[in-house]
């Protein structure tokens, strides 16, 4: 005896099933043209129509990392190679850029004429340390009906052959075996003090601002916890440095970190509980990074500029700057970073922009900037 | 672990919670045995019995010969502690306990190993009671020797003096602390007890930089940048690899470089900038300061 639900269920599967089929197809033969262009297709506005659309067209296919046709729509590609417009945009050397991936960008117009223009472009990189900017002014001119774009390759920058003398300094660590007896002796984690705090009420929570100082005599990898503590002396919330910390000091040198603590309020706290950690790592003491011609830029638009300049042989990966701003009292206002998104090469300056909050930058009367470096192979 | 003791000496007080029957037999259990000694329990009585002795860590089961004395030989109780000793008869038809007791293993008087230690690792010249060492005194089956006994602590710097205390354990323990000295090195910090030593390597690294200072010289375009030898206020120098830190303040700009020292010294090369304040630091220290041309 049969109640029909068998016989409607089969009806409904193939229905879903012959459904499936008509899509798959459509989505097929007739892509949208946002899909076609993550699949690295024809896609989004292929004719060029407009300097704006120009750009346009190049931004979507760097993208998708389609190369190859963003450098065949390139009007000066006779200039430079395909590899080297590649290498451009994600880096000659292994850098945070290499892996990052363009999030977005905005095309401004700048200037034009009837046969060529002035078009900005602002690409958003997705980075695993956020998003970086960078901006590129093209030049684009007409070809026919269409507008093509020049791509304003940065060159590579060449280090002249040469010998850089490095007397290596370096540490290396032996701990105890694990088979040793409990009372064996072992190294000491290295000696690490918080030679400043300050806690800051900011717009989005409370900030713990700090300067931590390694006086041991051997290099320490460190970061730094707080704990805001209730009127009740009950904690609130507990959290640490993370990033914003300089994590490897070698003997003597001081980072400043920054501590967030999101929707908290300063009114409700008594007391900040530090806790610095640190552990004895091998490490070396090279490469010496100058950084020159640091400017704190008023408001608006505040920042600390400058330049890196690697001062070693070796080819620094990723370069992390960090700025300590003081009032002119000499107390902690501000800590702020920048990661650069291009590797450091031997003798070559590379810009840095930190931004400073606007309120902020008023107090400000001086700063001091530090750079944690990381090579890939080694420990920086 | 402890369930299996618990189960274990539960079995055993079942065994002398058994009625006893109409085999008759006693025990005579020394009160004391030194960890790792032979030693005898003499019996009363005929027949067959077992001698069950229980302790946390060791358990010994043996048959014996009521009537006569059974002898354990050397190393069968190590483990500091009480034991229980249960004599039980086993008869073809007759089980129960016979006899009750309870011996108490000590630790044997002659140290054979220290547990040595000794904090920190590293340290700053010049500090009082910087150095701290403690011991604890085994025999050679690893029990704590809580009798009283000296332990003489002996800390030789590099310059070849050394500091010496000697102290009476107290419930196996003996600590002490001394100072570390004004010369920098590798200090050894022993502990002897008898013929029992142990070492320890303590590192006494230099103070902080004292009297920093830099001297400049034209070299191009640029100002070449070096320090004097850096030594603390002791006179020791500061290890290679500490970081100093030159800056360069000009007009409403700045450049600074964190270089490590090498050799004793740091040195750089900076911009020339006519009228450019250049000042020194290491850590917290400062250093002197140089106004660059004009």
């Amino acid at each position: 005896m049969s109640d029909g639900s068998g016989n409607r269920g089969g009806l409904l599967a193939v229905v879903l099933m012959a459904a499936t089929i008509v899509f798959v197809v459509i989505g097929t033969m007739w892509p949208t043209k946002a899909a076609l262009a993550y699949t690295g297709g024809q896609g989004f506005a292929s004719f060029s129509s407009t300097p704006q659309a120009a750009v346009r067209n190049l931004g979507d296919e760097i993208r998708v990392e389609a190369w190859q046709k963003a450098y065949d729509g390139l009007a000066n590609k006779a200039q430079f190679t395909e590899q080297e417009f590649e290498h451009d945009l994600k880096g000659y050397y292994p850098s945070l850029r290499t892996y990052a991936t363009l999030d977005h960008f905005e095309v401004f117009p700048l200037h034009a004429t009837d046969n060529d223009a002035e078009v900005r472009l602002k690409l958003y990189w997705s980075s695993v340390v956020g998003i970086m900017e960078s901006t590129r002014d093209l030049h684009v001119v007409r070809s026919g009906d269409q507008w093509k774009a020049e791509w304003p390759l940065e060159k590579k920058p060449v280090v002249p052959p040469q010998v850089i003398p490095v007397n290596y300094l370096r540490w290396d660590v032996i701990y105890r075996g694990a088979g040793d007896d409990w009372g064996a002796q072992d190294v000491d984690a290295p000696h690490v003090r918080i030679v400043d705090m300050r806690p800051v009420q900011r717009a989005e929570g409370v900030v713990v601002l700090g300067e931590l100082l390694n006086e041991d005599v051997v290099p320490a990898f460190v970061s730094v916890n707080a704990t805001l503590i209730g009127k009740n002396q009950k904690a609130i919330a507990s959290e640490g440095s993370f990033d914003k910390i300089s994590h490897l000091l070698l003997p003597k040198q001081v980072t400043p970190f920054l501590i967030n603590f999101p929707n908290a309020s300063l009114a409700d706290v008594s007391s900040v509980r530090m806790t610095p950690f640190s552990t004895l790592v091998p490490a070396s003491a090279d490469p010496v990074i100058e950084i020159d011609n640091e400017k704190l830029n008023p408001a608006p638009d505040a920042s600390l500029t400058g330049q890196v300049i690697d001062q070693s042989g070796q080819v620094v990966n990723v370069a992390h700057v960090l700025g300590t701003f003081y009032d002119s009292t000499g107390h902690l206002v501000w800590v702020a970073d920048e990661y650069l998104d291009h590797a450091l090469l031997p003798q070559t300056p590379e810009p840095f922009n930190i931004h400073i909050p606007e309120d902020l930058a008023r107090q400000i009367s001086s700063e001091r900037t530090i750079v944690s470096t990381y090579s890939s192979g080694g420990a920086a | 672990m402890r369930g299996g003791w618990a189960i274990l000496l539960g079995s055993v007080a079942g065994i002398a919670a058994q009625p006893v029957m109409a085999q008759s037999g006693e025990m005579s259990v020394p009160a004391t045995v030194a960890a790792g000694s032979a030693f005898s329990i003499e019996t009363t009585g005929s027949g067959q019995g077992t001698l069950y002795i229980a302790g946390l860590g060791q358990v010994i089961r043996k048959d014996v010969e009521l009537g006569k004395t059974a002898w354990f030989a050397a190393g069968s109780l190590y483990n500091a502690g009480r034991y229980v000793v249960i004599l039980a008869a086993n008869g073809n038809s007759e089980t129960g306990t016979l006899d009750t007791g309870a011996l108490d293993v000590v630790p044997q008087n002659n140290p054979a190993d220290l547990s040595f230690l000794a904090k920190p690792s590293r340290l700053p010249i010049g500090l009082h009671d910087g150095i701290t060492g403690a011991v604890y005194v085994f025999d050679a089956y690893k029990n704590l020797i809580t009798a009283p006994t000296p332990v003489a602590f002996a800390l030789s710097g590099p310059s070849g003096a050394s500091q010496t205390r000697t102290v009476t354990t107290k419930d196996g323990a003996a600590w002490t602390a001394m100072d570390s000295t004004a010369k920098q090195g590798t200090d050894k910090f022993q502990a002897r007890d008898g013929e029992i030593a142990s070492t320890r390597v303590i590192g006494q690294v230099p103070g902080d930089p004292c009297g920093l200072t830099m001297i400049a010289k034209a070299d191009g375009d640029k100002v070449s940048l070096a320090t004097d030898p850096v030594r603390d206020c002791s006179g020791n120098a500061v290890p290679d690899g500490t970081i100093v830190t030159f800056t360069e303040t000009y007009g409403n700009a700045q450049s600074t470089v964190d270089v490590p020292l090498k050799r004793d010294i740091a040195s750089v090369e900076m911009p020339a900038h006519n009228g450019a304040t250049i000042s020194v630091a290491s850590g917290v220290i400062l250093g002197n300061q140089i106004r660059w041309g004009k």
